[in-house]
């Protein structure tokens, strides 16, 4: 089968799977969204349970399989029923508010950081030993502070003591939310900070992985041989260690994803910035369960989605992945 | 286990053959200082709750101890109202710490038992268990964690270390199948199988002892995920709020406005011992690294007799000189039990300890060392 047919199938899996534990852990675990609007009504009587239930439409008629198929539907219609904490609003209306947003920052500063780090990570492993190799245990330091406490302390130190950026929020109250100037300009100057924090938190990470790969394919025959036919120093290193140690960093971009979603959703609730990562919080602490689900689905399926992409770019620059495909 | 570790590297320095010693002094300095630094995290995991000077809960109502900045009473300072931040510093740090090695502990046999399990069977089993776990670490963990753990009303420990365990196989068990994979089919291992040993026996004593150092840097890698998310749930709030461990502790800093407040004494301290508890972990793994790898070293390796090489010279073979270690190397080393008999070290010279002395036992001599012409 051809590589990213593979992939593909793999995805399909991985998406299904994900739909399905999505759909037993509300059936399977204590604690739902009718009780939770009952626990915050107290006055509400005992038989109001139903008409909460049929309201929210979250009752469970007929059996598991027709249940399942019939959520299977709603999630292909987008279709993720009514929010608890912001009733009547839809979930999907809630999301569609909120996705932009972390798509344009986390996206952006990921791919900052993204290239930086692997920069980094190439000079590191040619001055091998040099002084930005020596500065690694600082960046492993930088690492393994919580992100949310270097965030917390950037916050404090850059917006509230020094006036250098906003304290949070998407953008400034005084403009309209649109596509006009004011709004952007805001929106960019808001979102600096936090992209700040998200590229220092993680570029460590890349760049210790590229300089290790790197470290290794910079001691290889070829390179050596390359060495030999008298190439220029940059060319050995960008076009022949550089270049080949960039294949597993990029599997590593894939794979990483999900961490740095993570990463990002912590981002959100420190800045208060408007994306799914806060939506997710007053879900969780308002016992918004289709809320918490739909939020959860959206974010894998991005995430599965953003693996397929760099599946297609592992394609288009491994010929390894293609030359399989041909002997086929 | 990391909780053996430092006693392990601790102890042979006193008692143990000369040969452990040799590889505690192989170890890059950085791993070392990892496992001291853990070694000090554990040591106040497990004495710190019988030596807090308070009860980490106990509010004290005189609004004179509200907010105090460290004094001699209170040598961490006090919260908005008045617990001592020292004492729920060494609780929190037992809770977190216990948290994260028993996740470590189950997380890593998980992945040990599907990575072996995986690569032995083969066949349709294998394909089965590799797809589990490349879709359990392509889905997102912390929203998944989130949702979980906002469905469990009763928020103990107990929940928190089942899902986290639950999550964090995936990665070591990957690692553990490609390497079972290469092992399997050694000859060693075809050899005891000929001799009529039974495959639980060639898995217990041939397979997963040969990849000790792998399964070691996958536990230190699951402590490590587990004190981060843990950290992090807490912080978010869906975790029991009512114990102390460090995530809880920057929960209630954070949203009692600690930091708006200039309270650095009480945000500061929980978010570093993280840190450096974190630290201390990713330099005992990459020393893990690259003693499996020697190619990752740092300037110690690229910088024999002080020459700079390039990457792309040759790798040199002889050494003229011994190698220069570096200070803090040198340091700790000053403390273990060859130097203090070694009288080089005792009259201060350099490199007193470095082998080539007449008799005695010579340890980590480049050429016999296991990683091949070891350089440093």
């Amino acid at each position: 089968m051809p590589f990213i047919l593979r992939r593909l199938a793999f995805y399909v899996v991985a998406g299904w799977v994900a739909l399905t534990a999505n759909f037993f852990i509300p059936r399977a675990m204590p604690g739902n969204a009718v009780q939770a609007i009952m626990s915050k009504f107290p006055n509400l009587q005992p038989s109001a349970y139903r008409a909460i239930e049929a309201m929210l439409g979250v009752g469970h008629p007929g059996s598991l399989w027709h249940q399942y198929v019939s959520y299977l539907d709603d999630v292909a219609h987008f279709n993720f029923g009514t929010s608890v904490s912001e009733y009547p609003a839809s979930v999907s209306s809630l999301l569609a508010q909120t996705i932009p947003w972390t798509l344009a920052l986390v996206g952006t500063a990921t791919v900052i950081a993204f290239a930086i780090g692997t920069g980094l990570g190439i000079l590191a492993a040619w001055r091998h030993g040099g002084w930005l190799d020596r500065t690694l245990p600082g960046l492993m330091f930088l690492q393994a502070v919580p992100y949310f406490f270097l965030a917390l302390i950037l916050l404090e130190v850059l917006a509230v003591s020094l006036h250098l950026f906003p304290i949070g929020q998407g953008y400034s109250q005084t403009v309209i939310p649109g596509w006009n100037w004011p709004f952007i300009s805001s929106a960019i100057y808001h979102s600096i900070l936090p992209a700040f924090t998200i590229v220092i938190t993680s570029v460590a990470g890349w760049m210790l992985q590229m300089r290790n790969v790197m470290v290794t394919t910079i001691g290889e025959d070829y390179v050596l041989a390359g060495q030999a036919k008298g190439l220029p120093v940059r060319r050995l290193v960008v076009s022949y260690a550089a270049r080949n140690a960039f294949l597993p960093q990029l599997q590593g971009f894939g794979l990483a994803l999900g961490f740095v979603v993570s990463g990002a959703l912590i981002m959100e609730i420190v800045f208060s910035y408007p994306g799914i990562g806060l939506l997710l919080l007053s879900a969780v602490s308002s016992n918004d369960y289709p809320l918490m689900q739909a939020i959860f689905l959206v974010i894998t399926f991005a995430v599965l989605l953003a693996n397929l992409i760099v599946d297609l770019v592992i394609v288009a620059v491994d010929p390894r992945t293609r030359s399989r495909e041909g002997a086929r | 286990m990391t909780v053996a570790l430092p006693v392990t590297t601790e102890q042979p320095e006193l008692s143990a053959p000369p040969r452990q010693l040799g590889r505690w002094r192989r170890l890059p300095v950085h791993a070392k200082v990892g496992a001291v630094l853990m070694g000090l995290f554990v040591l106040a995991a497990i004495i710190g709750p019988l030596v807090t000077p308070y009860d980490p809960s106990y509010q004290n109502p005189s609004p004179s101890l509200s907010m105090q900045p460290p004094s001699a009473a209170h040598l961490l300072g006090t919260t908005q109202s008045g617990q001592d931040v020292l004492s729920q510093l060494l609780v929190g740090i037992r809770l977190t710490l216990e948290l994260a090695l028993i996740v470590g502990v189950v997380a890593t046999a998980l992945s040990v038992i599907v990575g072996v399990t995986a690569a032995f069977l083969g066949g349709f089993w294998d394909e089965f268990l590799s797809l589990l776990s490349n879709v359990f670490l392509v889905i997102p963990a912390l929203p998944l964690l989130i949702v979980l753990l906002g469905y469990l009303s009763q928020r103990g420990q107990t929940p928190t270390i089942l899902v986290l365990s639950l999550l964090g196989w995936p990665w070591g068990a990957r690692l553990v199948r490609a390497q079972t994979m290469a092992i399997r089919s050694r000859d060693f291992i075809a050899a005891s199988r000929e001799t009529g040993e039974k495959t639980w026996r060639i898995l217990a004593f041939e397979i997963i002892p040969n990849q000790t150092g792998l399964i070691a840097a996958s536990f230190v890698n699951t402590v490590l995920y587990a004190i981060g998310a843990s950290v992090a749930l807490a912080f978010i709030g869906v975790t029991d709020l009512s114990s102390w461990s460090l995530g809880t502790m920057l929960y209630w800093a954070q949203s009692q406005q600690a930091l708006q407040l200039g309270a650095w004494w009480w945000f500061a301290p929980p978010g570093l011992a993280v840190a450096l508890m974190g630290t201390a972990l990713v330099l005992l793994n990459t020393g893990i690294d690259e003693l499996g790898n020697p190619r990752l070293r740092d300037a110690a390796g690229a910088v024999p007799g002080g020459r700079r090489v390039r990457p792309t010279d040759p790798t040199p073979v002889l050494l003229a000189e011994p190698p220069r270690r570096s200070r803090l190397g040198g340091f700790l080393r000053a403390f273990s039990r060859s130097s203090l008999l070694d009288s080089d070290a005792a009259a201060g010279r350099p490199g007193g300890s470095w082998p080539g002395r007449p008799g005695g036992w010579r340890p980590g001599r480049p050429g016999d060392g296991e990683n091949g012409g070891d350089l440093r």
